[in-house]
């Protein structure tokens, strides 16, 4: 062996805890792995999470109950009924702009593969996703989401259905966007 | 199983089912056993991304002998059915049932005749996970939402009383036969009248 290939003292000395000094350095590296519970990090944009079924400005429902959605849904888990709008005094009332609504709206959710296929499937743009995924429960029967679950909170300037259309406004003033929130 | 059930109930058997449930949740070790494509999502929580040795899960065991909780990670065909059930059985008590994804927790799309249309028709799930496969995410909220269940299990007596007091609600529970049906028809109504 050449004279220059041989270690040194101090690294003969030290080679043996050598490997303790990687273990120790590793402690103050910055850490890589998620915080899940903690820190969330978020999803991509388009994320397909939790369904929503979504609002006019004045707060009728978009869904007009085609079940277009329930067609397109290649697992089977979306069940909608329609029903007409009411709006003759003492009739049930009115939900959505148009002539129909969805009295009935689920999603079985240990069916639905996230797919999207309903939301492309959807005329008025009533039904989208979130990117909310924190569905884990234990009972298959309070996954299947009913109509309240899945409809969008109430903003501001939004009244709860029943109630009639926006003043002077036709079904096709909704999809114009000249409706607007308040003005009832 | 052990000293916990000559306990009376009382102050001392609520106090080991704390410790008990505190124990257990802190060192659940999964089973092996990934059977489709939300494997790849379970075995991403277990690489240093997700690390699933942060809830104690500190390794996949190698045989179900040594494992406390099944992770049914993917479509369970009727071939895997008694398979499943025998990895199931060989784990030893306690034992808890994560059904990974819509596949195994009610046959998802695949719902046809090859596929078992849910994972409880063979054992008894505690935690049922939507996703197509779940986000790694998820299935840590799953493992949460279960130790949640584990650390508020009863024990001993309490246990019993706990279990009689869920058969009598089933008992008195309406027959879905007679709740009212979700699309109300008329002549169904008729039918049940």
């Amino acid at each position: 062996m050449a004279e220059k290939d041989k270690p040194g003292f101090f690294s003969e000395m030290f080679a043996p805890v050598g490997g303790f000094g990687v273990t120790f350095a590793t402690m103050f590296k910055k850490v890589k792995t998620e915080e899940y519970p903690e820190v969330k990090r978020p999803t991509q944009p388009r994320f397909h999470g939790r369904h929503q079924l979504n609002r006019h400005p004045d707060g009728l429902e978009k869904c007009v109950g085609c079940e277009l959605c329930a067609w397109a849904c290649p697992a089977d888990a979306i069940f909608v009924e329609g029903a007409d709008n009411d709006d003759t005094p003492g009739g049930t009332g009115r939900f959505s702009p148009g002539e129909r609504f969805g009295r009935i709206y689920q999603i079985n959710y240990l069916r639905c593969i996230f797919c999207g296929l309903c939301i492309e499937a959807c005329p008025t743009r009533a039904l989208t996703m979130t990117n909310f995924y924190e569905l884990a429960d234990d009972s298959r029967a309070d996954l299947i989401f009913t109509k309240e679950q899945l409809l969008a909170p109430l903003q501001a300037g939004m009244d709860a259905p029943p109630h009639a259309m926006a003043d002077g406004m036709q079904e096709r003033d909704y999809y114009l966007g000249k409706v607007e929130g308040g003005s009832r | 199983m052990g000293i916990e059930e000559k306990l009376p109930a009382g102050f001392l058997l609520t106090t080991v089912e704390q410790v008990a449930g505190y124990m257990r949740k802190s060192s659940i070790w999964p089973a092996t056993f990934g059977l489709a494509c939300c494997a790849i999502e379970m075995m991403a929580v277990g690489t240093p991304d997700y690390d699933i040795a942060r809830f104690g899960m500190e390794r996949f065991s190698a045989t179900p002998r040594q494992a406390d909780l099944m992770i049914v990670a993917g479509r369970v065909s009727q071939k895997m059915a008694p398979v499943v059930r025998q990895v199931y059985d060989q784990m030893p008590e306690p034992k808890w049932v994560i059904s990974m994804g819509v596949c195994a927790s009610s046959g998802g799309m695949f719902n046809n005749y090859a596929i078992v249309q849910g994972v409880d028709h063979i054992i008894p799930v505690d935690v049922y996970l939507p996703g197509c496969p779940p986000r790694p995410q998820m299935l840590l909220n799953a493992i949460l939402t279960l130790h949640d269940q584990i650390q508020h299990s009863k024990l001993g007596v309490n246990r019993v009383a706990a279990a009689r007091a869920a058969e009598a609600a089933a008992l008195e529970a309406t027959p879905t036969a007679l709740m009212a049906p979700t699309h109300d028809h008329g002549e169904r109504r008729s039918l049940l009248a």
